[in-house]
């Protein structure tokens, strides 16, 4: 058909309405179909994620039943752990958690706000960040062997709460570090800039703007420590972590941090479950149900905490 | 304009980022309450010389620059307080930056920062500024709404009320027009307008026709040259002394 022809022709009334622009070709088919593969690959994948949450929780508190009540949490272990509760196990957990926290926490928050603030680039935050890396990748026997030798041996510690909390602080420290750079690197950098072009010191900027704008990001990361350190059981086993340890009442001082051992959640599961002849076979389970919920606990508050702070996010 | 008192005196400046220098010793004096231009191509070294002036160049890694340059007679390097130097010159960025804080704590944080607490004095500082900036009849009912929720517009405004608001005796606006809307550079550039009694002016821009509009003097900057810097009946007319001024200012190059 000619140009003129065309233009001329009226339009047919009986020819289909479909472009030729956006006709549907095989091509094109085979596009859609390719984007609806990957789209349920990938989703299966993400599905497949929550299985075996669901399959170890369910197994474990199933498991854990018979031996699981308020009163099992409330009572202290008796006759070497087989019987009785852990009441002071879930203390020693709560204690060593909370005093490795109170050293890693300042220390790692403070340090990564020097790295990511103040330090320039020069060979001494190289060697810095070089040494935060590889930190975070030593294996945890390997921090609890140091802290048996650096703080029980050579600080004259000896085996307490104290030597196994520093122990784990400084297995946690890389880890907040990391963390906290990373949240306070997304507060955008023309914000600073901002600041410092109106005759602000670094230490304002940092006040005023990037502490206030990185918090939520900085505090999950300090919060899910808490669960890896809840959880450890090799370094606290070398350093201060009795398999066993007999204590009066069941409030929350039960021990003296600086000196005395402690049980632990993690520890106390790990000895039940395989050194200790006699307990009762849903004990061990009812041990990781706490465990667990004290992990899961900490989580929930974290993500809480994050999403208040989060919706208070001013950009 | 030439009996007036020199504001900032330039003399040799050169710039390097590493290896890579982008500024090669360049000289140029600013006169008090005038509006210098400065005209160029990207990457010609306009962001870095107004960062050079203010010396925030300091918080760019590996820059290295030799040279001096003069603020009221006094060479910027060897300033005590470089945080009185940086409120004495505002400064304006490409793009607009609302701080993550009220519309009001964006304009007090400068006094707040130079240890102003009188509630009175900041109130009528913070009014004085966004009134300069045009900007106060769009916010002054919401004052404690946050600045980086305001549109582009309203928040380059907000950034010039911020810069306004250390009473600087030196505005640099850094291609300010950029990300906003005409009709909004048009309030702007009335702003300057007033603004040019009592202060002194670098006007970066790349639309050639705002320095036009607004420069006493303009300089034209090509890869970290100054290729002519002369008043604007001479840059903006068929006597300039280089070719390239001309064919840059009438969009034959560049």
């Amino acid at each position: 058909m000619s140009v003129e022809a065309a233009i001329t022709t009226p339009p047919q009334p009986d020819a289909p309405a479909t472009s030729r622009l956006f006709a549907e070709t095989a091509l094109v088919r085979k596009k859609y179909r390719r984007e609806l593969i990957a789209k349920c690959f990938f989703g299966a994948m993400a599905a497949a994620m929550v299985i075996p949450l669901i399959l170890i929780v369910t197994y474990i508190v199933v498991q854990g039943a018979p031996s699981l009540s308020w009163e099992f949490l409330r009572t202290n272990p008796r006759l070497g752990g087989i019987r009785g509760g852990i009441w002071s196990a879930v203390v020693g957990t709560i204690y060593i958690v909370t005093i490795s926290l109170c050293v890693s926490a300042p220390i790692g928050v403070l340090s990564a706000v020097y790295l990511n603030e103040y330090a320039k680039e020069s060979w001494f935050t190289r060697i810095v960040n070089l040494a935060v890396v590889n930190l975070a990748g030593v294996p945890s026997i390997v921090h609890g062997l140091f802290g048996l030798g650096a703080f029980v041996y050579a600080a004259g510690m000896g085996k307490s709460i104290l030597a196994a909390s520093l122990t784990l602080s400084i297995m946690t420290l890389p880890v907040i570090i990391a963390s906290t750079k990373e949240a306070l690197a997304a507060v955008p950098v023309p914000f600073r800039e901002a600041c410092w072009n109106v005759g602000a010191t670094r230490w304002q900027t940092i006040r005023r703007i990037v502490l206030p704008n990185s918090i939520s990001g900085i505090l999950t990361g300090v919060i899910l420590q808490v669960s890896r350190t809840a959880g450890e059981t090799a370094p606290v086993m070398l350093t201060g972590v009795a398999t066993f340890k007999a204590v009066d009442g069941t409030g929350l001082l039960l021990y003296n941090p600086l000196t005395d051992q402690c049980m632990a959640l993690s520890m106390h599961l790990y000895y039940i479950a395989t050194q200790a002849s006699g307990a009762a076979p849903s004990l061990p389970y009812a041990i990781a149900t706490v465990l667990l919920c004290v992990v899961l606990l900490v989580n929930a508050t974290a993500i809480l905490v994050r999403g208040y702070l989060r919706s208070r996010k001013k950009w | 304009m030439k009996t007036a008192e020199k504001k900032i005196e330039v003399q040799g400046l050169r710039l390097a980022y590493g290896p890579k220098e982008v500024i090669h010793g360049i000289s140029f004096e600013i006169y008090e309450n005038e509006i210098l231009g400065v005209i160029g191509p990207a990457q010609s070294g306009k962001t870095s010389l107004l960062r050079c002036i203010n010396r925030t160049i300091e918080f760019t890694a590996h820059a290295r620059m030799s040279g001096t340059i003069q603020v009221d007679g006094e060479d910027v390097q060897e300033v005590k307080n470089v945080y009185e130097l940086r409120r004495k010159i505002g400064m304006v960025a490409p793009l607009p930056v609302g701080l993550p804080l009220s519309i009001y704590d964006n304009v007090a944080f400068a006094p707040r920062a130079a240890g102003m607490r009188n509630k009175a004095e900041l109130e009528a500082l913070v009014e004085k500024c966004l009134r300069q900036s045009a900007l106060w009849d769009e916010v002054k009912d919401r004052l404690d709404s946050l600045g980086t929720k305001l549109s582009g517009g309203q928040q380059q405004r907000l950034t010039i009320a911020r810069a306004l608001s250390h009473q600087p005796e030196i505005l640099c606006l850094d291609e300010f027009s950029i990300a906003i809307d005409p009709v909004t550079t048009m309030r702007i550039e009335d702003v300057l307008k007033e603004l040019r009694s009592h202060m002194t002016i670098i006007l970066v821009t790349n639309l050639t026709q705002q320095a036009r509009r607004l420069a006493n003097r303009t300089m034209f900057l090509w890869n970290g040259e100054i290729i002519e810097l002369d008043s604007n009946e001479v840059i903006f007319s068929d006597r300039t002394k280089d070719k390239r001024t001309y064919d840059y200012v009438n969009g034959i190059f560049g």
